[in-house]
């Protein structure tokens, strides 16, 4: 038998049906569902009498439209049409009987840290959910991608998905990151080495020491930020780091069945000689914590450089560059230390798990944040909350003068209440710094939850390093 | 859905690489539980002011180009979310047909899940129709999905490539799920089997 990559592993087990033409039908373990993009289609269910075919394998959580603050249950806490969309979810989710963790439970968050907590998303698995950053899951060496609305539907009644096999990437990060540098600035530094579409049309797998040496949290955030390298997916082999973080999670296998997960599991990695169609390798030394300066994620540099000039770029990237410094309101030269912000988003769902706020507090952590700031933690679920609250991280942000809210998506995609203002500045933990993302006219500078609680102090951009 | 054939229509030009879909649909228009009325606020905040009065020089508002349907945008269009409600939007407009030199996955399926043809030409391609766009309400193209051309218009040429079985489902505006459920046994099989293999899924 020929070599297989993990990608090919994953999807040969899971392949249903295939025609002559190489269209086929994936079939799906886990269905993750938000309140955002499944109404059309649990109305389309509706409107042609199809059931759910899997129930069982469909979760549902409401978490882009949810509000963060204290006493959310209030429904005046929710405009309209935000009330509307969440409440469908809950009529959709009791009428075709899927699992659902309704925003009065505490296990609720944002869909992509629910699942792999919950234990639903489990290494070799097909994840899909109506939203881009399901790549998250694929921390787990589970095949996990976005899908649109129309695919929601069809996964819905169907249990698969109409696929053609994507090609393998390899991005490979070599020996130890310096101190200083987390998951987030790999994952920001690969895309500034392949660009936003650099990935398009590929599945990558993440490999090398410096992603064996990541927690399950690193290995989740490296993954989240798949699709802003234009991979529908990124995959890590699972290893024990994966079935240690795993075991005993309320979904996980028991037992027996614990065994023979595990069995099937330790077959999950790609073969010596396995063939990948690109490859990108990037030693782990070189990395530097890293700041984005412009509205696209792949307008990413190290903290110590300088805002680039438009002429530097070359063919459609000049006008995108000069229009991306105009729009963030900087100066070619400008030094990235010296961006002042007024604005820090701490959660989403690239990091707002535990080790994300560990890293917070480590960082401010009998300080306080600059006068005149607005700082916001917003946990990933709330589960995490409660962790962190245990662990005495809440009062170590309440007394640096952050605010400390309730899970969800928040000011990542802003949806809820949590957005800038017309020319607000923030630093942010979240994935993507398109215009317009954060809030109107709100700019967006993307960087690590270390390199944020740093900027929440000195109120500019700040390498972590030198408060090290 | 609407059958695809044969489209000839006013193409506007949209030369700006990396259009997300927050830029297509901004998160705001998101709330909506309904397929539709999404058109009137595609590139919303690149169209309108806060006010929501109209920017004359944004190429949707000029009046040559208010009855658009075909797109010729630059590489990597439709970056970002996964949502839907941006080729809703894009086919509410009444934009038919995208023309790049990329698009990002997950919009580039979403498109002929709504009677919408994405089309990937080389840079010199998408050059020679962003020029021909450039013209105005005179430059009218023709896509012609059956034969995989598009004829400018001066009359140039140009084939493109476009997956069989997606050609097939837009020529004829079948519906996927539908097709699915055609291999109902096939999916049966497959899931008691993996139920055998796999049951701690």
């Amino acid at each position: 038998m020929s070599p297989k990559t993990l990608y090919d592993k994953i999807w040969d087990a899971h392949l249903a049906h295939e025609a002559e033409d190489g269209t086929s039908l994936l079939y799906i373990d886990r269905h993750l569902v938000h309140e955002v993009t499944s109404p059309q289609a649990f109305e389309g269910l509706r409107m042609t009498g199809r059931k759910v075919r899997a129930p069982e394998k469909t979760i549902a959580v409401p978490d882009h439209n949810v509000p963060t603050t204290e006493g959310r249950e209030d429904p005046a806490q929710m405009t309209e049409e935000s009330r509307i969309q969440v409440a469908a979810l809950d009529t959709n989710a009791k009428e075709f009987g899927v699992h659902y963790y309704p925003v009065s439970d505490v296990r609720q968050g944002i869909v992509h840290i629910v699942g792999p907590e919950q234990g639903w998303t489990l290494p070799g698995m097909t994840v899909v959910c109506g939203d881009s950053h399901t790549a998250t899951h694929g921390a787990f060496g589970a095949l996990a991608h976005g899908i649109g609305t129309s695919e929601v539907e069809h996964v819905l009644a169907t249990q698969t998905l109409i696929q053609k096999k994507s090609k393998n990437m390899k991005v490979e990060i070599t020996g130890k990151l310096m101190p200083g540098v987390t998951a987030k600035d790999i994952t920001l530094a690969v895309i500034g080495e392949t660009g936003t579409g650099g990935g398009t049309g590929y599945v990558i797998e993440y490999c090398g020491e410096a992603i064996r040496d990541l927690s399950m949290e690193g290995r989740m955030t490296v993954c989240n930020m798949a699709i802003e390298g234009g991979a529908r997916a990124g995959l890590i082999a699972p290893d024990q780091t994966t079935y240690d973080y795993v075991n005993g999670r309320p979904h996980a296998p028991k037992g027996a069945q614990w065994e023979a997960a595990l069995t099937w599991w330790k077959t999950l990695f790609t073969d010596e000689g396995a063939h990948f169609d690109k490859v990108v390798t990037l030693k782990g030394e070189d990395i530097q914590p890293v700041v984005t300066w412009g509205t696209s994620p792949e307008d990413v540099l190290p903290i110590t450089g300088v805002v680039p000039n438009p002429e530097d770029f070359e063919g459609g990237k000049v006008e995108a560059a000069r229009r991306s410094i105009e729009y963030m309101g900087l100066t070619p030269g400008q030094k990235l230390t010296d961006i002042e912000i007024d604005t820090v988003f701490i959660g989403s769902c690239t990091n707002g798990r535990i080790e994300d706020f560990r890293a917070v507090a480590e960082v401010v952590k009998g300080k306080k944040i600059k006068d005149g700031m607005r700082a916001m933690i917003v946990p990933g679920s709330g589960l995490v909350r409660l962790q962190a609250e245990e662990e005495g991280l809440a009062d170590i942000f309440r007394e640096a003068g952050f605010e400390w809210r309730l899970a969800g998506c928040s000011m990542c995609l802003a949806m809820n209440p949590d957005q800038l203002s017309e020319g607000e500045r923030c630093a942010a933990t979240s994935n993507r710094n398109f215009e317009g993302r954060q809030g109107y006219k709100g700019r967006t500078h993307l960087v690590s939850p270390a390199m944020a609680a740093a900027a929440a102090l000195t109120g500019k951009l700040t390498d972590i390093r030198e408060m090290m | 859905m609407d059958k695809f054939e044969k489209l000839t229509g006013i193409a506007a030009p949209m030369p700006l690489v990396n259009i997300d879909t927050d830029m297509i649909i901004p998160k705001v228009f998101l709330k909506s539980i309904q397929r539709t009325g999404f058109g009137v606020n595609l590139f919303d905040e690149m169209r309108y002011t806060r006010d929501g009065a109209e920017i004359a020089d944004f190429v949707l508002n000029k009046p040559q180009y208010r009855s658009t349907e075909i797109l010729v945008a630059g590489d990597n269009f439709g970056c970002g979310s996964s949502r839907e409600h941006a080729p809703w939007a894009i086919a509410d407009f009444g934009i038919k047909c995208v023309i790049s030199t990329s698009f990002a996955d997950i919009f580039f399926n979403n498109c002929f899940k709504n009677g919408i043809l994405p089309i990937v030409l080389p840079q010199e391609q998408v050059d020679v129709l962003m020029a021909d766009a450039e013209k105005g309400e005179n430059a009218r193209m023709t896509v012609d999905l059956e034969a995989q051309e598009i004829t400018t218009s001066d009359g140039e040429v140009i084939s493109f490539e476009v997956d069989s079985f997606k050609k097939h489902c837009l020529l004829e505006g079948l519906d996927d799920i539908g097709l699915t459920m055609e291999k109902a046994a096939a999916i049966d099989t497959f899931e008691a089997a993996a139920a055998q293999a796999r049951p701690w899924v």
